[in-house]
């Protein structure tokens, strides 16, 4: 099993304070948030935790978060901003959860409200998607400055079993559908969604934990070394150029 | 007791088809069958059960905007099959000929009882007004025009969700759309979202949400995930009404539920407190 948000937390920072609640409904165990220092740099680590055993499993909800969870998120973030911290996020979920609660409290605007407040957050962001990269779920808190992506992970705007049930009206076809929606890292970067694969060992992060651990650690540090001493509006400019960048199309008339 | 065995019932499927193209229609809601210059005079509102039908961009247009003040912009900005994907050229190909539209939202200028604003409208008719690297582009731009020209924005939201053809560059429009409204409210510009039927997936966890002021049509359906798949991973009964634009209002999503009729004096007196 690849290692989990929770485990390079333990592997790569050297110390971790976690931190709890949305301060409105709960706290949100699928996203652990709170005060760390990684190669000595203090900064807040906010990600999703997918949990390893069944009950940990089911207490973590299998790392899709609740509005909570990405309301939490953002407490934090702020929280940094205004004591000057950088801000690394680990992304690990199949998504947000499509839950009855979830759109009782309304996870469409507490995700759509973390992407425009993250775009205004005054101070540097690194994300990490670390094993699944799922949808809304993933970039509600992947709007960063830099967005870095593990050798094995995928990043996409859904499932391949969803893309499959929905064109291919069979889950079966989640094989195809994954290999369509190009949702790999080779491909991401490529589409310059992404800034930066972060190598695995050969085997995969899972064979090895430790070196996936150094090699994921290595990728943040440097990243973080490269953008928190840049002037925080020129680091704002780039960060909404990099977003407003993405995207293909035509506009010859036909 | 094959004697007792209820016939299976025919011609349940689509009726529709039984009424003569365009001429008359039949309610979804209630069964009244209204004829298309009834319908058109109540803006495609069932005049026995007010279910409001879906409207196309240019009928929308034609409703909120101030006669002949309307001013497209990016007309003729259309989607590419960036990851050769499927048959996805072949089906913009279809929708634009179905539609008449080279993409699934609509944007420009326009006056509203005299309030100049940035209209967006999306048309669910093309590809379920799924949102693809083009739908983002446009509305990006429209709303980047109207935070240098210093005016409001109004989206008509309808959409099934990011587009699947266009894989993580359909995911990323809803990082985009959001970004350029992060800098229009930072310049103190307002936005009004109206939400219609149907507003879902990664529309409405974007720019859709995040208007100050959000209205929505009665009875539209409004939603992250679909009800399907709500089911299906919570293996419980989905309450009545759900996700319906009642139940949004009833859970502080929407400030108001706005009737077909009353939607161009109501965005004209929201702008003139917003932006007088």
């Amino acid at each position: 099993m690849r290692p989990m948000m929770l485990d390079y937390v333990a592997s790569c920072f050297e110390e971790f304070i976690e931190l709890h609640g949305d301060r409105h409904i709960g706290d949100d165990a699928a996203m652990p948030a709170g005060l760390a220092r990684i190669a000595g740099q203090r900064c807040v680590v906010i990600g999703h935790e997918k949990g390893r055993e069944t009950r940990e499993k089911l207490r973590r909800n299998f790392g899709s978060a609740n509005p909570e969870g990405y309301r939490k998120a953002l407490r934090v973030m702020r929280m940094a901003e205004k004591f000057g911290l950088p801000v690394v996020t680990i992304i690990d979920t199949p998504g947000a959860y499509p839950g009855i609660g979830a759109e009782e409290r309304n996870i469409a605007e507490a995700i759509a409200f973390n992407l425009r407040e993250m775009m205004l957050l005054r101070t540097p962001v690194v994300a990490a998607v670390i094993g699944e990269g799922g949808s809304g779920g993933a970039l509600g808190i992947g709007v960063a400055d830099r967005v870095l992506m593990m050798e094995n992970a995928y990043y996409s705007v859904i499932s391949p079993e969803g893309c499959a049930a929905i064109l291919w009206k069979d889950r079966k076809h989640a094989q195809e559908a994954a290999e369509a929606m190009k949702l790999d890292a080779n491909n991401l970067n490529r589409l310059e969604v992404i800034d930066e694969i972060v190598p695995e060992p050969k085997n995969g992060a899972h064979s090895d934990p430790a070196v996936a651990a150094d090699l994921l650690k290595a990728a943040i540090v440097r990243n973080l070394k490269d953008i928190v001493n840049v002037p925080i509006d020129e680091l704002l400019e780039r960060r909404y150029a990099k977003f407003r960048r993405m995207g293909q199309f035509d506009e010859t008339e036909s | 007791m094959a004697i007792f065995k209820k016939p299976t019932f025919r011609g349940s499927g689509d009726k529709k088809r039984d009424m003569p193209e365009g001429l008359w229609q039949k309610c979804p809601d209630c069964g009244e069958v209204i004829h298309e210059l009834e319908l058109k005079k109540n803006l495609r509102t069932c005049s026995n059960c007010n279910h409001h039908f879906t409207l196309s961009a240019q009928e929308r247009i034609d409703g909120l905007a101030d006669p002949g003040s309307f001013e497209e912009l990016d007309r003729t900005l259309t989607s590419i099959d960036a990851l050769g994907f499927k048959t996805y050229t072949e089906k913009i190909e279809k929708y634009r000929k179905a539609t008449g539209l080279n993409e699934a939202v609509v944007t420009g200028r326009m006056r509203i009882i005299g309030h100049s604003a940035m209209l967006c409208v999306m048309d669910f008719r093309f590809l379920g007004a799924s949102m693809g690297s083009a739908v983002g582009e446009k509305i990006t731009r429209a709303i980047e025009t109207a935070t240098s020209e210093k005016s409001a924005v109004v989206i008509v939201s309808a959409s099934g969700g990011a587009r699947m053809h266009e894989g993580i560059l359909s995911l990323m429009q809803m990082a985009k759309t959001s970004g350029a409204l992060a800098l229009h409210g930072q310049a103190k510009l307002p936005f009004i979202s109206v939400l219609t039927h149907p507003t879902t997936g990664g529309v409405t966890a974007s720019f859709a949400t995040l208007g100050d002021i959000i209205l929505a049509e009665p009875g539209c359906m409004i939603g992250f995930a679909g009800p399907r798949v709500i089911k299906e991973t919570t293996h419980q009964e989905l309450p009545e009404g759900f996700q319906t634009a009642e139940f949004m209002h009833e859970h502080g999503l929407i400030d108001m539920i706005v009737e077909r009729r009353d939607l161009r004096d109501r965005l004209a007196a929201l702008l003139g407190y917003l932006l007088p």
